[in-house]
């Protein structure tokens, strides 16, 4: 299998649903080959420590901007009710 | 033992059903179940918490406003990730003075295989992923990878990798090919990989590539 083939099945492969039919060649090639077994395992590695990394906290300020915001956005929005006499 | 409770979650559907008949509390409901993950993906993608603010807001504003119009066809949240990345990527453009005419044409550029660098820093790391998550300077080096990378790349990667969408709903909310989105997300893993071994990697066991 060529290196330009193997490239474009590596997100399947790292991924674990790669065709079961072009996994066998890339299993072949992949028992000879430390560098490649290295490379997909530090791919997944680097996957999993994006994936279960911290996000970011949203600041409490910025909530209760957001929701002071979607809030006064809705009543704009929605608002049925005749409107009070001008004062 | 005592038995654990039964926690009913009320799904999303339903909650943007009871929205567009304008129970409002279902609306703020979404926005509490979305808001972390959208305020993260576009601090990630901008880099700047006042500009991500700004789109966190713009986002479940333009959400609000088009909620008639959301049926379903995607999930809620793939949707609303989708107004977060053409926001994000809006004030990326205008950051580059560029107009914003139309982000699809400009996010669709012809990629291939051919031209992706191919590992150089090939060498298994020092910790484990479980051991790494745990220490403050990784999340520093998590970021910094990130910000390297090309924001079509990253974009990508947050959505797919990060907030887990499949690669369809990635393209769809990106307005890409699949094929297209796949070149991308594989460059953006390539070269996170490449950015963090050079940092977590252990240099004695360090391999050269085997072939070209």
């Amino acid at each position: 299998m060529k290196c330009q083939e193997m490239l474009a099945m590596l997100n399947e492969y790292v991924d674990g649903t790669i065709d079961p039919a072009i996994c066998d060649e890339f299993e072949q090639h992949m028992a000879g080959c430390n560098p490649c077994q290295v490379v997909v395992d530090t791919i997944r590695k680097t996957i999993t420590l994006y994936r279960e990394g911290r996000p970011h906290p949203l600041p409490v300020e910025c909530h209760q901007r957001l929701h002071a915001a979607l809030r006064q956005r809705w009543k704009e929005t929605h608002s049925t009710g005749a409107k009070p006499a001008a004062s | 033992m005592t038995k654990e409770p039964i926690i009913t979650v009320t799904l999303d559907m339903e909650l943007v059903e009871r929205a567009k008949k304008g129970d409002m509390d279902a609306f703020e409901t979404l926005a509490n179940r979305y808001e972390q993950r959208v305020y993260s993906l576009a601090l990630r993608m901008l880099r700047q918490e006042q500009d991500a603010e700004d789109v966190t807001q713009q986002t479940f504003l333009s959400a609000m406003q088009n909620l008639g119009g959301f049926r379903g066809e995607a999930s809620f949240s793939t949707w609303l990730l989708r107004i977060a990345s053409h926001a994000a990527l809006k004030v990326i453009r205008k950051r580059k003075g560029l107009d914003t005419v139309s982000l699809e044409e400009a996010t669709e550029e012809a990629d291939s295989y051919g031209t992706i660098p191919h590992p150089e820093y090939i060498a298994d790391w020092r910790q484990s992923p479980e051991e790494l998550v745990r220490k403050n300077e990784t999340q520093r080096l998590l970021e910094d990878a990130l910000g390297k990378l090309d924001e079509k790349h990253r974009l990508v990667f947050l959505l797919r990798d990060v907030e887990g969408l499949s690669v369809k709903e990635t393209a769809e909310a990106l307005g890409l090919s699949e094929a297209n989105t796949k070149v991308r997300l594989l460059r953006a893993r390539l070269q996170l990989r490449e950015l963090l071994t050079r940092t977590l990697g252990d240099p004695e066991r360090r391999v050269m590539r085997a072939h070209n």
